[in-house]
């Protein structure tokens, strides 16, 4: 039993930490659609994010310097996105795609002159990445069965970030449906007309959507390379971006389901490396194919069985004109 | 006036990059692998025989593709411009090779991993599962929990060589060891995902394991962070990455792709260069574990004393190590 649950504690840990970064780009998306900005661009984002970080953090050798300028990469990305789409009235979906092939180009580029490795950073150590945090008394509490584990395994010990990313989903849920920010936020996504009507910029509310967006998502990108990880490698976002985007979907553009949604792709991805080449009672060892592709099957089974119609915000991925 | 002397500039460059392009006749040349030049892995110790080749006066040129797509223009173009020989390591040239070489049966080629069998091509295969025995049997004679685990990228028979032999090698010398697998993905895009590797391996050590062989190329920095950050013992692969985390990585199984590189291009030089397949094992020095500064305080006289002793008993054959290409079956694991 008592194993067991050790088992469980640390499956459930290994979650979280796959789920933060999916949990970072999907609310970033989630501002952006909201607003009626589609963002395929995720993916760019937070692989553009993840190398800043990276190579600031290697340059200057803090974590925190690095962080910003993975914010700042995301940014210049959002601020591109936001010319595009919103200024020039271009297609949201192009234009993303458009990032996201110059993100994989760009960083191993500047990767490549910068630090000679090919696109790779050099390896972070120390204070250039985020180490764990040992919450208060985690240590002292260790030895309380059940309750004493689980704090010590799975709530203390994880870095600064992952706590960032699970504070940022009831924040969101309360900018979005308890200020007049997120109440306008949420008009210029289903009915820009009405916001423009009533005398508010549409032009405005999406920068700042956006703006949001990239700070979320930089951060997220910050996570792969200079915490979870040790430096950057090409192409490290590894299609995290577009999973987060089917997270958003999936919870239906709410940030409380999208937590969940994307909790439980981590779960599914930390249960099938712990199952793999493990010997099941009666069914025997299971080919490990089956295994790697479960999370993938049961998405498919939850997506069409359970989730039901997903309604996208009605004026997402349409540019806003003025009637002249 | 201005105008003519700009043109003067113009037809000068074009003359000067002409005469460029006859210097570079009969160079050499090496693409790399997706992974790119320095994964610190096997395209870097390709990239170090080129080297090696240019210290001894030759030259080479290089390239790094960023998609499959590029592979068969790639090679196409070095062998147009009379690049000769072509070296390319990695086994996803495989297809790539097959179209062009037949295009020019007097450039040479050389192709890393996997056997191609055209009257101008020069395959060189390893026998990673004597290197990875090797391994094995320091990461048995490492381990105190009598768990040790391989992580490749993704289930290929190539990679399940290493795991194979790296079984057999660690249960040789501890017969009720367990051997964890755990892929980090399920194609190639798992070479280049250091996350989930990271992810992979703690879920091992997690489990109990104390020694972790990295078999995912650049996706493999990341297994060795872990067992780094864990306080335990991680190998490297492919060249000798002792020096990532000194003092945490137990060794490495070398694949002396640098010198299969070396060969291919000073062979051609010399005229010594022939078509067919290359084997290399522990007899021909192709594979082998790593000893150096780095990890010379992790290694007992023991654990030295035992691969010296399999690495004579796979020479002269009283051991032979299983390879998983053969019969796609593991005894071991």
């Amino acid at each position: 039993m008592e194993s067991y649950l050790v088992d469980i504690t640390l499956i459930l840990d290994s979650t979280v930490r796959l789920a933060v970064p999916l949990i970072l780009a999907c609310l970033a998306g989630l501002y952006s659609e909201r607003a009626g900005i589609v963002d395929i661009g995720l993916e760019g984002k937070l692989l553009a994010g993840a190398f800043a970080a990276a190579a600031m953090s290697a340059v200057t050798g803090s974590a925190w310097l690095g962080l910003l300028a993975g914010i700042g990469a995301a940014l210049m990305f959002s601020g591109i996105h936001g010319l595009a789409s919103i200024n020039f009235k271009g297609n949201q979906t192009i234009s993303g795609v458009a990032l996201n092939f110059l993100a994989a180009g760009l960083t191993t580029f500047l990767g490549q002159s910068w630090f000679k490795r090919g696109g790779y950073t050099p390896q972070l150590s120390g204070d250039q990445r985020f180490n764990p945090i040992t919450l208060p008394f985690a240590n002292e509490l260790r030895e309380v069965p059940i309750f004493g584990q689980i704090y010590w395994e799975l709530i203390s010990g994880h870095n600064i970030i992952t706590y960032f990313a699970f504070i940022a989903v009831p924040v969101t849920a309360w900018v979005l449906f308890r200020t007049r920010f997120g109440l306008r936020l949420r008009a210029v996504g289903e009915n820009p007309k009405a916001i423009d009507t009533a005398g508010i910029s549409v032009t405005l509310l999406r920068y700042q959507a956006l703006i949001i967006t990239a700070v979320l998502v930089g951060i997220g990108g910050a996570y792969l390379s200079i915490a979870q990880s040790a430096g950057f490698n090409n192409n490290m976002s590894a299609g995290r971006g577009y999973i987060a985007l089917a997270a958003l979907i999936f919870a239906k553009w709410r940030p409380g389901p999208a937590l969940l949604v994307c909790l439980m792709f981590g779960f599914l991805d930390a249960v099938q490396f712990r199952i793999q080449g493990q010997v099941f009672p009666i069914i025997g060892e299971v080919p490990v194919q089956a295994i790697q592709a479960l999370p993938y099957v049961l998405t498919v089974i939850l997506l069409a069985g359970f989730i039901g119609r997903a309604v996208a915000p009605k004026a997402s991925g349409i540019p806003y004109t003025k009637e002249r | 006036m201005k105008f003519s002397t700009l043109t003067k500039a113009v037809a000068g460059g074009v003359a000067f990059s002409a005469l460029m392009a006859g210097a570079a006749f009969a160079d050499a040349a090496l693409v790399y692998d997706g992974g790119g030049k320095f994964d610190k892995s096997f395209n870097e110790a390709a990239y170090n025989g080129a080297e090696m080749f240019k210290a001894a006066g030759g030259a080479y040129q290089d390239l790094e593709i960023s998609g499959d797509a590029m592979r068969e223009q790639a090679i196409r173009q070095f062998a147009s411009r009379g690049n000769n020989p072509i070296v390319m390591p990695g086994f996803s040239w495989e297809t790539a090779l097959k179209t062009v070489a037949p295009e020019f049966p007097d450039t040479k080629f050389t192709i890393i991993d996997t056997v191609v069998d055209l009257p101008n091509v020069q395959s060189v295969v390893f026998k990673e599962q004597e290197g990875s025995y090797l391994v094995g049997i320091l990461a048995a004679m490492k381990s105190e929990s009598g768990k040790i685990g391989v992580v490749p990228a993704f289930n290929f028979d190539l990679l399940e060589a290493f795991a194979c032999g790296y079984a057999q090698g660690a249960k040789s010398v501890k017969p009720d060891i367990q051997v964890l697998e755990t892929y980090v993905g399920t194609g190639f895009e798992a070479f280049n995902d250091p996350g989930k590797a990271t992810e992979v391996a703690k879920s091992q050590l997690d489990q109990g394991v104390d020694v972790v062989f990295q078999v995912a190329g650049g996706a493999g920095a990341g297994v060795l962070q872990a067992a780094a950050d864990a306080g335990k013992f991680g190998i490297g692969v492919d060249s000798n990455q002792n020096h990532l985390h000194p003092g945490s990585v137990l060794t490495s199984m070398v694949k002396r792709v640098d010198v299969a590189t070396y060969n291919a291009m000073k062979g051609v030089e010399d005229g010594t260069w022939k078509p067919g397949v290359i084997v290399l094992g522990l007899a021909e020095d192709g594979v082998g574990a790593a000893f150096d500064d780095n990890n010379a305080s992790l290694i007992t006289d023991d654990m030295k004393a035992a691969v010296e002793k399999a690495t004579a008993d796979i020479i002269s054959g009283a051991v032979t190590v299983h390879d998983f290409r053969t019969d796609k079956a593991c005894p071991s694991l």
